[in-house]
């Protein structure tokens, strides 16, 4: 699909840095015309640094920028075609609503009929129809964020750069404006790139997510991809949480099976990557992937890992409990509560076998 | 009880601050030449104070140098507030300490530096001397007031303004110099009183070509206090106090 779609925005080997420490790193993007594109990484990773290239207000080291096909290192923030909300909001506090919104349309000379319309027609869509005469401090939260929002897409930008937009709000709002958001990126059709170290927020929104690690982009992909096939262990710890087991390769069964050790089990896993025989390998769960059951007698616990509940936490909707293996690894499980029997529970103490469900692990190479 | 004590107290204080002044003021009608024995209201000092026109001609000098130096230094120093809020550069921090140096450092030393300073460039002592010299003193002022003012608001504002179409120069005139506003006026009026004000430096750098207020007063009451100038200070007093009076009208009708 996305060979298909056009390039809006591209970045080509852009290094960064600030007093000789790396920013960016030689970073490569491509993001397409009308997607819904996450920049997604822990604080310092570079990705604040990307919109601020993009929008103009940092200049790049080296390599190129381009937007809509034209090269734009050399272009200052007034001339670009893409619009920024900021995470403070950044709202004129000497102007109201209304002229805030109006700002960009006036500073491009449109007629001032058009300017009148084109704002309450933006105000309307924002649902601040009302305040439009107010001021910024007299409004909520949401409601100066939903002004920044109006204020930038008004000016219907090519691209809209989204700079932890909603970290100010709390959670029930930040929900909410974070289905208005995709709401409106789908009926405005403009490109959005949206940062957040938030990887909930980040796996609901986009159509794609750019998961970033010092400097560098360490996975690309639809937020499915990213979740369930992550690239690497950053990426499968960083987005959800993840259990680690460590093991070694015995052979490779068929192209996509392969027997190996797992923590001292020997079992088969589903994997296509190239591994030799001996080769130290790293088996990624998620929580929701796990198995447990009873394990009152050893011959139950045949094929499976045995260990102990350690703790166990009632989440409403999962029973969520931490296992303590034989050789003293955790792991987390998170299960669904049976409708056939929804007072399960565990003590802690007990001892349970510890099992996946099949196919759905990720077997990485052991990067050390 | 406490209330009295209270009331009492604020009494004493505005009595302090004020019971100067209000010699001052009734002084000024009185019609006794010598002395303070109170002889009759009058208004003849008034009069006498309007037919002195070397009084008249040092009070009208004094304006215009306070008006200029005042508005000059006004438009000097918001600029470099701007300029230091606005951008990153070597050595700002040392400019920013700098400016406190010279708001601290005494008249004195100013006053001397700078008759040095033009006899050294062999600059006339007069208008343009005293001109750059109430300019001089009044800059800190002014780049402290309005810095600070602009110190408050969220730098991104202007990134912000930039991001939406507006150049340098647009970003500075529709969003730094409106939020700089309050700012910049409250500098205009602090550098004008100490223009007005001012006797030390303009003693050293003025010359016998253009003799301003203070300095005429001063050389007056030298040869002791005439009534004169006790009804030249009265409105001095008095016309501020009825152009702050009238400002708090107009605002108070505008909310």
């Amino acid at each position: 699909m996305s060979e298909l779609r056009s390039a809006v925005v591209e970045l080509k080997n852009i290094v960064k840095s600030y007093d000789g420490k790396t920013i960016l790193d030689r970073l490569d993007l491509t993001v397409y015309d009308g997607e819904f594109l996450t920049l997604l990484g822990p604080s310092g990773c570079g990705k604040t640094t990307i919109l601020r290239l993009l929008a103009g207000f940092e200049a790049a080291d080296s390599g190129e920028i381009s937007i809509a096909g034209q090269a734009v290192n050399a272009l200052p923030p007034e001339q670009r075609n893409v619009n920024t909300v900021f995470q403070s909001y950044a709202l004129f506090p000497h102007m109201n609503v209304f002229d805030n919104v109006a700002f960009g349309l006036k500073m491009k000379k449109v007629p001032k009929e058009e300017v009148r319309q084109r704002v309450q027609e933006m105000l309307r869509m924002v649902r601040l129809e009302e305040y439009a005469a107010r001021r910024p401090h007299q409004l909520s939260g949401g409601q100066q964020q939903r002004v920044a929002i109006a204020r930038a897409v008004v000016n219907r930008p090519r691209v809209l750069l989204l700079d932890e937009s909603l970290n100010a709000l709390d959670y029930k709002l930040r929900k909410e404006m974070q289905v208005e958001l995709k709401q409106l990126q789908r009926r405005l059709g403009i490109t959005f790139i949206f940062v957040t170290h938030d990887q909930e927020e980040a796996l609901s929104m986009s159509d794609r997510v750019v998961v970033m690690c010092e400097g560098r982009i360490e996975q690309i992909g639809t937020p499915r991809q990213v979740y369930e096939t992550p690239a690497n262990l950053f990426v499968a710890r960083f987005v959800g949480e993840i259990n680690v087991f460590d093991g070694e390769v015995l052979e490779r069964i068929d192209p996509q099976v392969i027997r190996a050790v797992v923590e001292g089990l020997e079992c088969t896993l589903r994997s296509e990557r190239p591994f030799a025989r001996g080769e130290k390998i790293k088996i990624l769960l998620r929580p929701e992937d796990m198995r447990l059951s009873e394990a009152r007698d050893d011959a139950s616990a045949e094929g499976r890992l045995l260990g102990k509940v350690v703790e166990r936490t009632y989440k409403g909707m999962t029973l969520d409990s931490v296992i303590a293996l034989e050789n003293g690894k955790r792991i987390l499980a998170s299960e669904f509560f049976d409708e056939e029997d929804p007072s399960f529970d565990y003590d802690p103490g007990e001892r349970v076998a510890v099992g996946w469900v099949k196919n759905w692990e990720v077997v990485l190479p052991d990067a050390g | 009880m406490a209330r009295w004590i209270r009331n009492g107290y604020f009494l004493l204080v505005y009595l302090f601050l004020y019971l100067p002044i209000l010699v001052l003021i009734a002084t000024s009608f009185n019609a006794s030449k010598y002395g303070t024995s109170w002889q009759g209201f009058s208004l003849k000092w008034y009069a006498s104070l309007f037919d002195n026109s070397l009084l008249v001609d040092a009070a009208i000098r004094s304006l215009i140098i306070a008006t200029l130096s005042a508005t000059l230094a006004t438009a000097l120093g918001t600029l470099s507030a701007v300029c230091l809020y606005r951008y990153r550069f070597a050595g700002r921090q040392v400019l920013n300490a700098l400016l406190f140096v010279m708001m601290m450092s005494p008249d004195i030393v100013m006053a001397i530096s700078l008759l040095m300073l033009f006899i050294v460039l062999h600059v006339q002592l007069g208008f343009w001397s005293l001109l750059l010299a109430h300019i001089t003193f009044s800059l800190p002022f002014v780049i402290i007031t309005v810095y600070s003012r602009l110190s408050g608001f969220d730098t991104r504002i202007i990134e912000a303004a930039r991001d939406l179409g507006a150049g340098e120069l647009r970003t500075f005139l529709r969003i730094l110099l409106p939020l700089a506003l309050p700012a910049v006026a409250a500098g205009w009026l602090l550098s004008f009183t100490l223009s007005v004000d001012d006797v030390i430096v303009s003693f050293f750098v003025t010359g016998p070509s253009f003799e301003i207020l203070p300095l005429k007063i001063y050389s007056m009451v030298r040869l002791g206090v005439k009534p004169e100038v006790n009804a030249l200070a009265t409105i001095l007093f008095l016309v501020p106090l009825l152009f702050v009076t009238l400002s708090q009208i107009l605002l108070r009708r505008k909310k």
